[in-house]
């Protein structure tokens, strides 16, 4: 049989299949809004632990150090900094994958 | 110029939610394509290597009671050792699994600290049931280390030890220095 016919089967060395990769990179990029949201949903809950709305008597780490704004912070920092560069390697292995 | 004991648990509290989504992020795409490039890869132990010397701070200032002295020490002691052993498997220098054994005993011995400086019974305060709830909750998760180091293959050692940061991170930004324990619902101490 002529070789350019009958090749060798690629092996996948991924660990990913290609139609898991979609579902990792939206998982990915879920993860820092959710969090974002959380911190919202507790500001709205607990609007008294954020210093901004409940001024009397807070000092300089109060303003700092406030939960729910944290929780936001983080969740931001993930999903500006963290996330994207996940999302994008994960589709470089499609495009290198012999199956994509 | 000293933050308040429970902002100084908020800021913790922050890191380790941080750390819980970089390792549920590290469990969704691979160990592979989270290590990537270079600065990813790196970023976790440095996290926890700094997180550990703002600890040995937190220590400075806690000369108020050598109990939480020696705690927060045990705990900044626990995490540079667990930094450490981490930057040392990302640079390739130690290979094998069994080194998930060194943040097992970690969390176990942090578990310990948190149970033995909290002089209260579990009603007392809000801050004494979270130290008790934490403490049990780090001893018991030390499983997760031990688990990943005995059969590092298996998916859920990996998710048991990055969702323990997320439930540390939820259990910490609850802690208030005088509240009731479940607030509003009257569950509260003297």
């Amino acid at each position: 049989m002529s070789s350019d016919i009958a090749t060798n089967i690629p092996r996948d060395d991924s660990p990913l299949s290609v139609h898991q990769r979609p579902v990792r990179a939206l998982a990915v990029q879920v993860l820092g809004p959710a969090t974002v949201v959380c911190g919202i949903v507790w500001a709205v809950a607990q609007p008294y632990r954020i210093a901004l709305f409940d001024r009397d008597g807070k000092g300089f780490y109060d303003y700092l150090v406030q939960g729910p704004l944290l929780v936001m912070l983080v969740g931001l920092v993930f999903a500006v900094a963290i996330a994207p560069g996940l999302v994008d390697d994960l589709a470089g292995g499609v495009s290198r994958d012999p199956e994509a | 110029m000293i933050p308040k004991p429970e902002e100084a648990h908020w800021l913790a509290a922050s890191v380790a939610l941080f750390v819980g989504l970089l390792l549920v992020a590290e469990l969704i795409v691979g160990r592979d394509v989270f290590r990537e490039r270079a600065w990813r890869a790196y970023l976790l132990p440095t996290v926890v290597i700094c997180s550990s010397v703002l600890l040995w701070v937190i220590t400075i200032f806690s000369t108020f009671s050598m109990l939480h002295l020696l705690a927060h020490a045990i705990w900044a002691q626990a995490a540079l050792v667990a930094g450490a052993v981490e930057l040392a498997v990302v640079r390739g220098k130690l290979r094998s699994p069994r080194w998930s054994l060194v943040p097992a005993f970690a969390l176990f011995v942090s578990g310990v600290a948190f149970l033995v400086h909290e002089q209260d019974a579990w009603l007392y305060s809000r801050s004494a049931f979270l130290h008790h709830a934490i403490g049990w909750m780090l001893i018991v998760v030390a499983l997760f280390p031990l688990g990943q180091a005995l059969e590092p293959r298996r998916v859920v050692w990996r998710a048991g030890f990055a969702l323990t940061f997320v439930l540390l991170a939820v259990l910490l930004f609850a802690d208030r220095d005088a509240a009731p324990i479940f607030g509003r619902f009257g569950l509260s101490g003297p």
